[in-house]
């Protein structure tokens, strides 16, 4: 079953690829429409992966091809319990995407062909770099992602603002692409000195050959590059000017999708490659994480643009996953990976939400999208509610276990790890918990809750109910989000066997 | 002294059949009327490949002739060994692509062709010998060959005034580089007593009494080399010369031109002053962190399509001269992975490089003022120009889909980590951002809507055949990077 891999990565690209050479006519009208198939495929695919893969130890499915021989680089790919889940969220998220794009996803996108190709190729970069098991091959798809994001920010974005959506796209691409330059200069030192690009060895051998300076400096250039991505504070201000300025489509897979692979980077490369790099790091990326965690949660008090409010809510959710990872526990690992998909599920919900009302009341301030909203458009209302809640945190819904894993990670950090500084993010990151709570009950008494006002109800004023087609491409999401935290065995149950492999090696 | 020196005709063939089609070409046109480029350009094209020829059975062999006799060290002047060929082809390449450039400027008569290419292949018999050269003296001929030629090539558009200043300017600076060079040589020879660069190094690994002024003049006599190649401080004749000289002119500068400088480079380096790796590696270094720095922050300004290629070609430097400072490197297969780096990248750069500036040169007709705004919605317009002028960008950024400009800053990335200098990459990486930063503007535009000018420029068969070749040579490395890094090691 080892062609499975190749065969999911590429199946988006050769989607790209058709509607690249689509003759002209009809382009735009078939796009949507071939962008839902292929990614029907893709995810079709990533299901069998699953089935054959689910709950196995070790990697499964694994390929192996000499790509350039004279630098050392091999096509090697594999999934394990880490990345099977992530793939998965991977083609979920894109397939919702093109049947969001079906009808149109408002006024004025045009060139339909254009972004669903570059979306498709955002496809093939996210995936291949969570099956890749070679370092030059997984910097290669990590950099696949950039190009198309650009452009779906710069030409897709807010139609109202051109100069600002271009800032926020070039903001986006060079603070990563500065991230994973540095991050690129990491993997080679690492080759340098422990003499292999393949994760797995490197893992296995747990830093085998590199002095604890050598490691401490990969570690640092590695980190950053993953850090930018994630997004850590203070690396994080490309994300919420970003996430304003994208189309629906492209916040939902940026927050979705994008930003895990920075944190899937430091579980997958980060901890196990350089451990004594990491441990000595560790502390710092906590108290980064837990400031993030505060920070995100402060600045959304500030925000009065839906939008911008669940890009910086990212910026604390991220602060868990980031917190968890420090931890270095095998606790704090599984919360970071829940967290992570529960993120996915949570924040791609809430950025369709965004955008749905965006579309209809030409802004996503609060002020504009006004007050009562159950009275309004009562299943929009409704499924914001119960996004929202997820969001803060509720138990019985996916973002209670993710945040309660990584902060009892934090209460008892690895061994060597300084307790008392951990404690204290633990602390922290409670607040920045409750704060975020806070506001997203705000944000849900101040638009969904209340009595519209006059003004509200007027008859120019747009007051579609969700369509049935905006139905079918949230219910998957709040389906996932119920059943994963009412369930979150199921997805622990993936996880942990392949965090005990990874720590294990390390140590 | 007094015997004769046998010659091996054969390994001076391909620079010698050069020189002779450029006088060929001067004949030849004095004869024509009509399609005077056709004429020029297919004797030029057909001496340049049968050079090639000529050059493929000395693959996998060393040949040197000029050699001195048994007595005196027999150290040879000329040697054509893997690195000779390796540069010979980037070369012949370059030349190629550039005659086939040349069809636009001859078109509207205001270069005059049979000169045009007479003083192209006489130029490129000099990049050619200098990559063959391995004494001082031929070394200065050969670099000097390759100069002279190139200041009429920039001023020979008639009755243009920006074209002559470009000239001028250019004239000037390397008149001032050869002079510092020259005197460094003499201070080389007159501390070690030969010329030959076997000797030197064997000089240096005996040690001489006035070391102090060798280093001095190991210093100085990289000087002129550095100029050729554009480095900081001697890069500011660049951006006003490219844009004085026709594309195709510009496009030889910035590929063939700096190909010889990066030769002489590497060659005096690695084979000659490798015992002062100490005193030039840092100086190296810090020129060309300075070099793609300056290069890339300058171009970030850019409005003028030929102008920002002249300081990207400035910044693309920076990031060939950086593995320069460690091919002196004790460790055999650091200095080795080195001199592979600077190669591979010469190779992969000159490809893009040379697609871009046909797109260029396709445009200059269209739209003589060459501003980026020009080619808004060019895919729109001339689907394979835009194509391949968007690839080539990103080809030069070295992000995906241009894969293969990914891997030609992956290998200088992993030679200068191997070889210990660590800050030199972190300041690679800063600069493979700044160099993102203006590359994808650019690309926005050319993928953009159409503008104002709906009009699809009218590109000459020739001029297409070379944007096509490039196109065809960058996706297909992309594809199969292995083709090109297979070089390596």
């Amino acid at each position: 079953m080892g062609w499975l891999l190749p065969v999911l990565v590429a199946t988006p690209a050769a989607g790209a690829l058709l509607l690249a050479l689509w003759p002209r006519a009809d382009a735009d009208r078939v796009g949507p429409l071939v962008g839902v198939v292929v990614s029907a495929a893709a995810a079709l695919v990533s299901v069998v992966a699953a089935v054959v893969a689910w709950g196995r130890e070790g990697m499964r499915l694994e390929s192996e091809a000499a790509w350039i021989p004279s630098l050392d680089v091999w096509w090697r790919a594999g999934v394990d319990g880490i990345s099977l889940p992530l793939v998965l969220l991977t083609t979920l998220l894109t397939l919702l995407c093109m049947v969001a794009l079906l009808r149109g996803e408002g006024p004025g996108l045009g060139s339909e062909r254009s972004l669903v190709a570059l979306l498709l190729l955002l496809e093939t970069g996210v995936i291949g770099t969570f099956v890749a098991l070679d370092l030059v091959l997984f910097f290669v798809f990590f950099e696949i992602v950039l190009v198309p994001m650009w452009f779906v920010i710069a030409i897709w974005g807010d139609p109202k603002d051109p100069a600002g959506r271009r800032r926020a796209a070039t903001t986006f691409l060079l603070l990563t692409v500065i991230g994973s330059a540095l991050m690129l200069v990491g993997f080679l030192l690492v080759h340098t000195y422990a003499g292999s690009f393949d994760m797995l060895e490197l893992a296995a051998n747990g830093g085998l050959g590199m002095s604890t300076q050598v490691q401490l400096l990969a570690a640092v250039a590695i980190g950053l590059g993953f850090a930018v991505k994630a997004p850590m504070w203070p690396l994080h201000i490309w994300l919420p000017d970003a996430h304003a300025k994208a189309p629906t489509v492209g916040s939902v897979l940026l927050a979705g999708v994008l930003l895990k692979m920075g944190t899937y980077g430091f579980v997958r490369i980060w901890v196990p490659i350089v451990p004594e790099g990491a441990r000595a790091l560790a502390p710092y990326l906590a108290c980064l994480a837990a400031v993030g965690i505060v920070y995100g949660s402060l600045a959304c008090l500030a925000q009065t643009d839906l939008k911008r409010l669940v890009a910086y809510s990212s910026v604390g959710h991220m602060g868990f996953v980031l917190l968890g990872i420090a931890t270095l526990t095998p606790v704090g690992l599984n919360g970071a990976l829940v967290a992570n998909i529960a993120h996915g599920l949570i924040t791609g919900l809430l950025f369709f939400l965004a955008g749905a009302l965006k579309d209809r009341h030409g802004s996503a301030e609060l002020a504009t999208i006004g007050r009562g909203l159950y009275a309004r458009s009562p299943r929009l209302a409704a499924i914001l509610a119960v996004a929202a809640i997820a969001s803060l945190g509720l138990p019985g819904l996916a973002g209670f276990w993710g945040e309660m894993l990584t902060l009892l990670g934090a209460f008892d950090p690895a061994a060597g790890l300084p307790r008392g500084v951990f404690l204290a993010c633990m602390v922290a990151g409670g607040v920045g918990a409750v704060v975020t709570a806070a506001y997203f009950v705000h944000v849900v008494r101040r638009v969904c809750q209340g009595e519209p006002s006059e003004l509200d109800l007027a008859e120019e004023r747009p007051q579609a109910e969700a369509s049935t087609r905006e139905l079918a491409t949230w219910s998957p999401l709040v389906g996932l989000t119920v059943l994963l935290g009412l369930a979150p065995g199921l997805l622990l149950a993936v996880t942990d066997p392949a965090v005990q492999v990874l720590l294990g090696a390390g140590s | 002294m007094t015997s004769v020196q046998t010659i091996d005709w054969l390994a001076i063939a391909p620079p010698l059949l050069v020189a002779v089609v450029a006088v060929l070409v001067l004949v030849v046109d004095a004869f024509t009327v009509g399609t005077r480029w056709r004429a020029a350009g297919a004797v030029s094209l057909a001496g340049l490949l049968v050079a090639g020829v000529l050059a493929v059975p000395l693959v996998g062999e060393r040949r040197e002739t000029f050699c001195l006799p048994a007595e005196a060290g027999s150290a040879c002047s000329f040697v054509v060994d893997e690195l000779t060929l390796a540069f010979w082809f980037v070369v012949l390449l370059g030349t190629a692509a550039t005659v086939l450039l040349s069809a636009v400027g001859s078109i509207d008569e205001r270069v005059p062709t049979g000169e045009h290419h007479f003083l192209l292949l006489c130029s490129a018999a000099g990049a050619l010998s200098i990559a063959a050269a391995r004494d001082l003296a031929t070394l200065v001929i050969a670099l000097e060959l390759v100069s002279l030629p190139a200041f009429a090539l920039v001023g020979l558009k008639r009755g243009d005034r920006r074209s002559a200043e470009a000239a001028l300017k250019f004239f000037l600076v390397s008149v001032v580089a050869t002079a510092v060079m020259l005197y460094g040589i003499s201070l080389v020879y007159g501390t070690t007593g030969t010329m030959h660069l076997q000797g030197i190094q064997e000089a240096l690994a005996e040690g001489v009494e006035a070391s102090a002024v060798l280093a001095v003049g190991v210093v100085l006599t990289l000087f002129g080399l550095l100029f050729k190649v554009a480095a900081v401080p001697l890069h500011g004749w660049v951006p006003d010369t490219y844009v004085g000289a026709p594309p195709a002119v510009a496009a030889y500068l910035s590929v063939v031109s700096k190909a010889a400088g990066l030769v002489g480079l590497l060659v005096i380096l690695s084979q000659g002053v490798g015992e002062y790796g100490e005193v030039w590696g840092p100086i190296l270094a810090v020129v060309a962190a300075l070099t793609m720095t300056v290069g890339n922050v300058l171009a970030i300004r850019q409005r003028h399509a030929v102008r920002l290629l002249a300081w990207s070609s400035v910044a693309q430097s920076g990031f060939m001269l950086a593995p320069m400072a460690i091919v002196a490197d004790p460790r055999a297969e650091v200095s080795s992975a080195a001199v592979d780096a600077v190669f591979v990248y010469l190779l992969i750069y000159a490809v893009v490089n040379l697609g871009a500036f046909a797109v260029v040169a396709a445009m200059a007709r269209h739209r003589p003022a060459g501003a980026i705004a020009d080619y808004q919605g060019l895919v729109r317009r001339s689907p394979w120009a835009g194509v391949g002028l968007a690839f080539a960008l990103l080809c030069l950024a070295g992000l995906p889909p241009g894969v293969i400009g990914l891997f030609a800053k992956l290998v200088v990335f992993q030679a200068v980590v191997d070889g210990g200098l660590g800050w030199l990459a972190v300041v690679m990486a800063v600069n493979v951002a700044i160099g993102l930063a203006y590359y994808v503007r650019w690309i926005a535009v050319v993928l953009g809507p159409v503008g104002d000018d709906a009009e699809a420029p009218v590109v000459h068969p020739a001029v297409g055949t070379a944007i096509g070749a490039t196109l065809a040579a960058a996706v297909a490395l992309s594809a199969a990077p292995s083709v090109v890094l297979g070089l390596l090691g």
